[in-house]
């Protein structure tokens, strides 16, 4: 597979992957509002920290509320990670490798795209809570879409590891920010605020009806870092993501675990395997925060690795000398 | 909406013999139309225009910074070729082919048409489109212009002309596929009762005619479509051919020559590469031979093409046979090279650098259409029957300073098709783009790109300047 085209749909998953994040975000928060009888101030800044763009936000808009972040994450087209901004660039990506992508996955970018461009033209009669969750409906029918109408081949690994790297990391930043932004003032702690809080951040990714579902169902910190972080099975956890975006790049180089031969392979199959043998005690005992600035570090890691063993367009400047001249001097003098 | 008020005018329709008298072949399409509620038909047009723009068929407009992508227009009422016109087109178009691929192969070689007095040498050696490396090629088989977009007209007596031969990249057939697409589900009723030539198997013979440039002792040769990027006009077009024959779609970045072979940049290293179909012009190509600032292209790639170890269609320097002045010569090739007649007629043309050619030319200019002879896409023209004096005199000049740039023909009265404008069927003009793929034999795809002009009383079609599409139809 061209290295070109590899590049381009492992952005394209991130892409997707990345703009479903972020409707994910604003959307809880928009929830969570409704309950701010109970007290809740509504905190929209912290869904600026996640994103690590928080300087960038203050130069341009100034005070965090609903209309400006939702302004900023949704529809600034000159914000790189805006959902409008992603899915222009997920488009754009689409559009490179159309030959290879399946005619479904394309009309479901290009119609997904569209959907954000409408929305993006008509704000005045914008309906958030649609909007979102019409987002990352076109962001699962596009994984679902994906995985069901292209070949299991190369390019589709590619993508998967795009889309895992890029759910790990936003996963981790949404527990990161929710930890000690949102969270909590000694005396909130253990109330039916806090309660609500951690619900909150357990529905902003799809969670909270699962984690209910496994053994321990009491909402704590506790449990709730280790079923975001360390959960085998829940697609959404981070060390999920690690796993299978592992097994995605083996299948593209045909080792077998516990080996290596590129520098993603090291640092993939390492940050797996730390995964696997960490537990939610030891990462408590080193701070969660900068357990998670750590992991986010590592999946950067990863992401370069990656970029520098598959994409990177290497110049090769050897020419080779082994070509006969061509000799056609009698026909060149008719001229 | 129906035809009853259809005024087919004073020119050839090509489906309507006279007000309310359709062609005998088309009656069933136009009963159908006839039949259908009010309004059905525009919300039909409606659905086919957003079906094309779901499938992304979109083209882009250089001079246009802002939102660059835009649908070519499409029009739902087809264009109706019957059975016996296009025997006739068919075997003309092969002809035609066959005579112009012996020039250019003689051009490259021994220049024997030269030699024999059939086209003055000046005439060649002037040609923007000849390209000196190329002096002394082979391609394989012999073969040089693998595919062909001849551009054909008719005129007001029904006369079919050749306007121009087309024979570097020509473009549109993805427009062809994706039009017959959309329009098989907003009239499948017609398509049942209508014997049409089916169009879906253009990929497979274009693949055939690609495979047979491989060298046969290549078990499972790598065939790569070329092109410019995601910023070309045409990109949608390159996109779809290569997805549809299932190979690679390539950009000059990922090509490199390495080892005295093509290569390209995969995942797992170098890959060779067998075949190229360049949608990149000539010039473009190879920046060590050509245009040295180009950034579209792959150093080297001509040293390996001159070693015969890549194959690339169409082949280079088939542009010569481009050249306006040079189209002139196409019935003298024909009888020169093939001792026939020609089946299909060119346009009339005047040469400029003729002496008498050029008096008529500057003393009719009002009646003429002038064109540049190494420009295409609708650039370069004067249409002299829609000019200003201005514009006349300005051309007279450009014309007296280089006459051999110019030639001229009169105006042809393009045949009209009905089209759906403001609500209503109209007549407006049209010409075809035939695709001719030369493999192992010629092979004319049926039908072909029916070009429009969305602008009433336009004779213009090119898709730069406000031309649309509409699906031809080849009758068994």
């Amino acid at each position: 597979m061209l290295s070109r085209v590899a590049d381009a749909i492992y952005w394209l998953n991130r892409y997707v992957e990345r703009a479903e994040n972020i409707a994910r975000f604003i959307d809880v928060n928009l929830k969570l509002i409704l309950d701010s009888s109970t007290g809740i101030t509504q905190q929209w800044e912290p869904l600026i920290t996640i994103t690590g763009d928080l300087p960038k936000f203050k130069e341009k808009y100034g005070k965090a509320t609903a209309e400006t972040v939702i302004q900023f994450l949704t529809f600034d087209s000159e914000y790189p990670n805006s959902i409008l901004s992603c899915l222009r660039a997920a488009r754009e990506n689409a559009r490179s490798v159309r030959e290879i992508i399946s005619s479904e996955m394309w009309e479901q970018v290009n119609s997904f795209y569209f959907m954000v461009q409408d929305a993006y033209q008509q704000q005045k009669t914008f309906d958030p809570e649609k909007f979102f969750s019409e987002v990352k409906m076109a962001s699962h029918l596009f994984a679902g879409v994906t995985d069901a109408t292209m070949t299991h081949n190369e390019g589709w690994h590619f993508g998967r590891i795009g889309r895992f790297l890029e759910r790990a990391d936003k996963t981790a930043r949404i527990l990161d920010v929710k930890y000690f932004v949102l969270l909590p003032s000694v005396k909130d702690v253990g109330s039916t605020l806090d309660e609500l809080q951690w619900i909150a951040l357990l529905r902003s990714v799809s969670a909270y009806e699962m984690y209910r579902k496994r053994g321990q169902h009491r909402i704590t910190p506790f449990g709730i870092a280790d079923f975001l972080i360390l959960d085998r099975e829940f697609p959404r956890s981070i060390r999920f993501c690690i796993i299978h975006a592992e097994r995605s790049l083996y299948e593209i180089t045909g080792i077998s675990s516990g080996n290596w031969t590129n520098p993603a392979e090291r640092s993939l199959g390492r940050l797996r395997s730390e995964l696997d043998y960490v537990t939610i005690e030891d990462i408590i005992q080193s701070g969660l925060h900068e357990y998670l600035s750590h992991l986010l570090q590592q999946i950067y890691g990863v992401g370069n690795d990656i970029f520098e063993s598959f994409f990177a367009l290497k110049p090769i400047n050897e020419r080779s000398s082994e070509i006969p001249k061509f000799r056609s001097t009698e026909l060149q003098q008719q001229f | 909406m129906n035809f009853e008020h259809y005024e087919p005018g004073d020119f050839y329709d090509e489906l309507f013999i006279d007000k309310n008298k359709p062609r005998p072949a088309v009656m069933p399409l136009i009963e159908r139309i006839n039949s259908l509620p009010p309004d059905e038909i525009l919300q039909r047009q409606e659905v086919a225009q957003q079906a094309l723009f779901k499938l992304g068929a979109t083209f882009n407009v250089y001079s246009d910074n802002q939102g660059t992508e835009r649908i070519f227009p499409f029009d739902v009422i087809p264009r109706i070729v019957s059975a016996k016109e296009w025997q006739v087109l068919e075997a003309g178009l092969k002809q035609r082919i066959y005579a112009l691929n012996c020039f250019i192969a003689d051009i490259y070689d021994a220049q024997k048409i030269i030699g024999d007095g059939v086209i003055p040498a000046e005439v060649i050696t002037t040609s923007k489109g000849l390209l000196k490396p190329c002096i002394g090629l082979k391609p394989p088989g012999g073969i040089w212009c693998h595919i062909t977009g001849t551009d054909l007209v008719r005129d007001k007596d029904g006369q079919w002309y050749v306007l121009e031969d087309n024979l570097r990249c020509p473009s549109g057939i993805s427009y062809v596929l994706e039009n017959r697409r959309v329009m098989k589900s907003a009239f499948p009723k017609v398509f049942e009762t209508m014997g049409i030539k089916p169009v879906d198997d253009y990929p497979s013979h274009l693949l055939d005619t690609l495979l047979n440039l491989a060298p046969e002792s290549l078990p499972n040769p790598t065939v790569v479509v070329l092109t410019p990027g995601t910023y070309n006009s045409a990109y949608f077009e390159h996109s779809f051919l290569a997805q549809q024959m299932g190979v690679e779609l390539v950009e000059g970045r990922d090509l490199v020559v390495a080892d005295g072979y093509l290569q390209m940049r995969t995942t797992k290293g170098l890959k060779r590469v067998d075949v190229v179909y360049r949608r990149i012009d000539d010039d473009f190509i190879d920046p060590l031979t050509f245009r040295p600032d180009s950034t579209l292209g792959v150093p080297g790639l001509m040293e390996v093409y001159r070693a015969g170890r890549v194959a690339i269609a169409n082949a280079l320097g088939t542009g010569v046979a481009d050249d306006k002045v040079i189209y002139a010569y196409v019935p003298e090739m024909i009888r020169y090279y093939l001792q026939e007649d020609p089946i299909l007629q060119n346009v009339p043309t005047y040469l400029c650098w003729r002496e008498k050619d050029l008096s008529h030319v500057l003393a009719n200019l009002e009646t003429l259409v002038v064109k540049a002879a190494n420009e295409s896409g609708g650039y370069g023209m004067l249409v002299g029957t829609q000019s200003t004096l201005e514009q006349r005199q300005e051309f007279a000049e450009k014309i007296k300073a280089n006459p051999r740039n110019y030639i001229a023909q009169p105006t042809i009265c393009l045949s009209r098709v009905p089209t759906i404008i403001d609500r209503e069927f109209t007549g407006c003009h049209v010409d075809l783009r035939p695709y001719v793929l030369y493999g192992k034999d010629i092979y004319v795809h049926p039908g072909g790109l029916t070009r429009v002009a969305l602008k009433k009383g336009s004779l213009v079609v090119n898709s730069s300047q406000g031309g649309g599409s509409k699906d031809t139809w080849v009758l068994c």
